[in-house]
């Protein structure tokens, strides 16, 4: 099975990990995934108002292609999925941004109406692989983890587009935790915010909201966290150590149990170790402007 | 040739203003066979109705058009009046110059030359009219009702106070409905089983009530005043009548780790059960799904201990017919599922429950012998935070949430509040409210009390999350206090959840077996929101209860007693009127094609073998239709399919809408 | 500051496809809110406000920038009224006026983090500039 993927800019940079090890599971369970050529960003967060044309570009660009190669682009990092899913609902169901945006994109010969699929890699697992699938392939079962899903919120919400779980009650990681051999841990904050972009003006928000989710996640037993999010990810590391939870990237884990990761290696930049520090591209285009 | 005579009514303003009503009755004169014209200010006044009256009688007519409103509005009431006289009630004929012309146009010279037109038809009409005779059908004197709460009960009970048999048909084991599992009611703080088991206790000594407990009403046909119903009576395994309720079986029984839905779960029972105390019937029932010999073949102990020989394995699901005037229709509610809303952590602990489940905490016959303790480690919860409108009052939701209020929730809560303070005083108590919605007698009384003389902390606002800390076995609930705005954060031993009232499942398949429509909510509605409230549009079917949209108990005992005055109202009839215009074949122009039969909606339509004399005086057998006048209902779905044109309705024959038309084309 | 931002509540609701009529004041945004403590006007007063017009107070109210976009007044509003739209719109009616950016380019040097994703600044940068 060969299908259309959208890595996005983070996956490239600070979360190679995400990228590197959904790659390697996909391939040990029999999926290719196949980057799409000349992909943009996606702008990181879903333009809510309904008269930003040009930042939903990008999203509706790769699903076009998408539509045009196999029908189902699959993104890993949750904010990709969040933002393209949401333009895919807008461009088949929302007529005033479907036609605006198709009048930028005539001259790039596109016309697109939501034609394409767009799933997460869970979905990927969970519906096209199959679970059942990926517990016969494990090979080093996660025996005796205590694992919490943490789903944050762009996973999920707003659940009448996403439509991936229940937004309150999801078990789509939980589910992924148990075929991988480990025991899973259902806690209340799994689905509330880590604090996002707030990050950058103030240090303490996004601290605090780690600490609640850690804290509720370790009161319950569990002893690792798992998210699909690199700007969780982040802000969860960053009170891993002292909350005394291990904080790792689901594909991460799912590499190990399927046997695909070696263990001496060093991490692409997951740790923020190694990699150059990147200047965004908007950045650098405010900087010179 | 008929003499016919032309009212035209003003109906005040609503028709004179827009429609030259004198110039009507003028060109009425011209029609031929019109007599006698007139124009009058209200035609339906005691005066209007004496002109018609009069005009019959003196100027001997044969035929009546009434210019006026909806026949929908009166023309019952011209029909009575030409009836008094002596005149056949069909030969009255309305022209609907008001909602059908006046109330929809502006331009009165149009309107005007629109209103003439409408007369004339009329006029052409009632040409062709001929007198009509309504057949009559008998009444079977009894009546079926279907749910054995309060609702039904009350219904029950009333019904054969007029001495009527009455049948309740109730799908659990025993009668009594939730209002058993309630422990006190609002807001006289009354014990529930104080009033619904004598309640239960006279409905099974009353001779004329007969109760079909752990059954269920599966097909019925007829119309009013001659429903069959067919009820099936699930395999009990155990023989009512042989069975004397002493329980033996009970506590012999070793399997005892079923979930008791008389507890909504919170407690255990064993395979074999009565589901309370003052259960009726007191007999036992087996739960196949559990029980040992049942599902594996094994055990028998029931049937050993018990004494009077009642246990029946071999037992099979019966079926029985039995015939019935009128049905009330008291099928009840169930309490939403509020796992959808896991924000407030239904399915994540165990103390956070819905208030069906605090209530058979609070009671003294629930799982805990009425000691408030949390369901998780038995410990008296001191502070407990209840949450309104979870699952009611939601718009275009995803998580099946209701549009509408549910009604009761504000009351019960802030009954549960009072009682929790009366037995515990030292308990902390916040309610999280949107409205807080008391109207009834003594209901604000009752809320304000709450507040003001046991200090429980209302609200303003809603809950986002709780979140439940398994070391602290603490439940923090993060809400909004709207008033202060400030966000709040409560550190919980129990949430009680106020879940939305919802239709009881099994009302839908009620619904369809009696083609008695149901609004968008699934709560049967009512043939007249405000005139008709306990009627259901199917005549013969009534509605009582939570069946027909949320209401507290007095106002389901009162629609109850309504609805049993409607059935006695009909049962007391020896016979009833059947519909006059009714469909009738003419034999010799039918085919015995059967088409009738197959499109009439309501079974009215059957074929017979019959002999005719032929015109040149030999005999011949013939397959023609025959139609049962008392189940037609004149809808006509039978005239236009004929392919002969052997099928016609009285009343509104082919000629005589013909003759509308073509005076209307003229 | 000056109050007049040439911004109306029917441009808002226009934008933001947001109607406050619909709100039934139960305030479950509010309540679910992670950056509560952070706001002067929080999500439910911004629906009244926005209701009642006062659009200028909003724009001149940091409270614009908290917002964390996690969704979940839009998820769990039981009304379908989507707060968190609202906070976009005027937040966006602001940055999009001449010198209207709240993040500068200048500013990021202090505020980076070697470890920071991409994602969180392409994010403040869709959220706070145009």
């Amino acid at each position: 099975m060969v299908y259309s993927y959208f890595p996005g800019c983070t996956l490239k940079n600070k979360a190679r990990d995400l990228d590197l090890y959904g790659r390697r599971a996909a391939q040990a369970l029999g999926v290719t995934l196949e980057e799409i050529p000349e992909w943009q960003c996606c702008g990181g967060v879903y333009p809510m108002n309904e008269d930003e044309i040009a930042v939903r570009l990008s999203s509706v660009r790769a699903l076009n292609y998408a539509k045009e190669n196999g029908g189902t682009l699959v993104t890993i990092c949750s904010a990709c999925h969040n933002v393209i899913k949401q333009v895919n609902n807008d461009m088949a169901a929302d007529g005033t941004i479907s036609t605006h945006a198709n009048n930028y994109l005539k001259q790039d010969g596109i016309e697109y109406h939501g034609e394409a699929r767009e799933i997460h890699y869970l979905e990927l697992l969970r519906d096209e692989i199959g679970y059942d699938k990926v517990r016969a392939a494990v090979k080093n079962p996660l025996k005796g983890r205590k694992i919490g899903a943490y789903y944050g919120c762009l996973l999920l919400r707003p659940s009448n587009v996403m439509k991936m779980d229940d937004a309150e009650h999801p078990t789509i990681m939980e589910d992924l935790i148990e075929a991988m051999g480990a025991e899973k841990v259902v806690y209340a904050m799994r689905n509330e915010c880590c604090g996002g972009y707030q990050t950058l003006e103030d240090k303490e928000v996004p601290a605090k909201r780690a600490r609640m989710i850690l804290e509720n996640a370790k009161d319950n037993g569990a002893d690792t966290v798992i998210t699909a999010c690199p700007l969780c990810y982040y802000n969860l590391k960053k009170q891993a150590e002292a909350e005394g939870v291990r904080v790792v990237y689901f594909t991460e884990l799912l590499a190990q149990a399927l046997g695909v990761k070696d263990e001496n290696e060093s991490a692409a930049a997951g740790d923020g170790d190694g990699a150059p520090a990147c200047k965004c591209p908007m950045a650098a285009k405010e900087e010179t402007k | 040739m008929q003499r016919i005579g032309v009212f035209v009514c003003h109906c005040g303003s609503n028709i004179a203003a827009t429609v030259d009503v004198e110039a009507v009755a003028a060109a009425a004169k011209k029609v031929p066979g019109v007599v006698f014209s007139a124009d009058y200010m209200y035609m339906c006044s005691e005066a209007g109705q004496a002109l018609v009256k009069d005009t019959i009688k003196n100027e001997k007519l044969t035929g009546v058009v009434v210019c006026s409103c909806s026949p929908h509005m009166h023309e019952n009431t011209f029909r009575k009046a030409a009836s008094s006289v002596g005149m056949n009630p069909y030969m009255v004929e309305i022209a609907n110059i008001r909602e059908q012309c006046s109330w929809v146009h502006k331009d009165r010279e149009l309107a005007t030359q629109k209103a003439i037109g409408l007369m004339q038809a009329a006029v052409a009409k009632v040409q062709l009219n001929a007198p009509l005779t309504a057949g009559t059908t008998p009444v079977t004197k009894r009546a079926l009702v279907i749910g054995g709460g309060i609702a039904g009960m009350q219904a029950a009970l009333d019904i054969a106070e007029a001495g009527f048999d009455v049948d309740i048909v109730e799908q659990k084991p025993t009668i009594g409905g939730k209002m058993a599992q309630l422990d006190k009611t609002f807001p006289t703080l009354d014990c529930a089983s104080c009033i619904v088991t004598p309640k239960m206790v006279e409905v099974a000594q009353n001779e004329k009530v007969h109760i079909y407990s752990y059954s269920e009403v599966t097909d019925v046909r007829g119309f009013v005043g001659n429903f069959t119903a067919t009820i099936k009576r699930k395999a009990r395994y155990v023989d009512e009548k042989k069975c004397t309720g002493c329980g033996l079986c009970t506590e012999k029984c070793p399997m005892r780790k079923v979930p008791d839905e008389w507890n909504m779960n919170m407690g255990k029972r064993s395979a074999v059960y009565i589901p309370f105390a003052q259960a009726i019937p007191k007999v036992a029932t087996i739960d196949p799904r559990y029980c040992l010999h049942l599902t594996k073949g094994t055990c028998g102990i029931c049937s050993r201990v018990c004494e009077a020989g009642a246990i029946n394995y071999q037992a099979k699901d019966e079926f029985i017919e039995e015939k019935y005037g009128a049905i009330v229709v008291a099928t009840g509610y169930e309490m939403i599922d509020p796992g959808a809303y896991d924000e407030y952590a239904y399915t994540q602990s165990p103390d956070v429950v819905t208030s069906l489940e605090y209530e058979r905490l609070m009671s003294a016959a629930g799982p805990t012998g009425g000691h408030l303790v949390r369901p998780s480690d038995g410990k008296e919860p001191k502070k407990i935070v209840f949450i309104q409108c979870v699952g009611s009052r939601e718009e275009d939701s995803c998580k099946g949430g209701k549009p509408y209020c549910s009604k009761v929730c504000c009351m019960y809560t802030a009954k549960h509040a009072i009682l929790t303070k009366d037995h515990y005083p030292d308990t902390d108590i916040t309610v999280f409210y949107i409205d807080v919605r008391t109207p009834g007698k003594l209901f604000d009384e009752f809320y304000r009390r709450a507040v003001e003389q046991y200090g429980v902390h209302y609200i303003k606002g809603a809950v986002g999350k709780v979140v439940p800390n398994p070391v602290t076995g603490k439940l923090e609930v993060q809400g909004a206090d709207l008033i202060l705005n400030e966000q709040v954060h409560i550190d919980a031993d129990m949430v009680v959840l106020a879940a939305a009232i919802e239709p009881s499942r099994s009302a839908r398949q009620v619904a369809t077996m009696l083609t008695a429509s149901m609004d968008t909510n699934g709560f049967f509605t009512e043939a007249h929101a405000k005139l008709r409230p306990v009627e259901s549009p199917t005549a013969g079917v009534f509605l009582c209860g939570m069946a027909q949209g949320p209401k507290d108990i007095p106002e389901t005992v009162g629609q109850a007693g309504a609805a049993a005055a409607k059935v006695i109202g009909l049962l007391v009839k020896n016979e009833l009127t059947n519909n006059a215009c009714v469909a009738h074949p003419d034999e010799w122009m039918c085919n015995g094609c059967s088409q009738c039969e197959k499109v009439c909606p309501y079974g009215a339509i059957t074929y017979v073998e019959k002999e005719f004399k032929m015109p040149d005086r030999t005999k011949k057998m013939r397959r023609v239709a025959q139609v049962n006048e008392a189940v037609c209902q004149g809808c006509g779905a039978c005239t236009v399919t004929c392919p002969s044109g052997a099928m016609d309705l009285k009343g509104f024959s082919n000629s005589e809408i013909m003759a509308e038309v073509d005076a209307l084309c003229r | 500051m000056t109050a007049d931002y040439d911004v109306t509540a029917e441009e808002i609701e226009q934008i933001s496809g947001v109607n406050p009529l619909r709100c039934m004041r139960c305030g479950r945004c509010s309540a679910t809110c992670p950056a509560y403590d952070e706001m002067e006007y929080h999500p439910h007063q911004f629906v009244a406000m926005v209701e009642r017009g006062e659009i200028d107070k909003l724009m001149e109210s940091q409270s614009i920038y908290k917002c964390m976009s996690c969704m979940a007044c839009i998820e769990r509003c039981p009304r379908q009224v989507k707060p968190a739209r609202l906070i976009e719109a005027i937040r966006l009616a602001v940055v999009r006026k001449q010198g209207g950016n709240h993040l500068c380019p200048d500013d990021v040097p202090a505020l980076y983090d070697p470890d920071l994703p991409q994602q969180a600044l392409v994010s403040a940068y869709r959220k706070f500039t145009k």
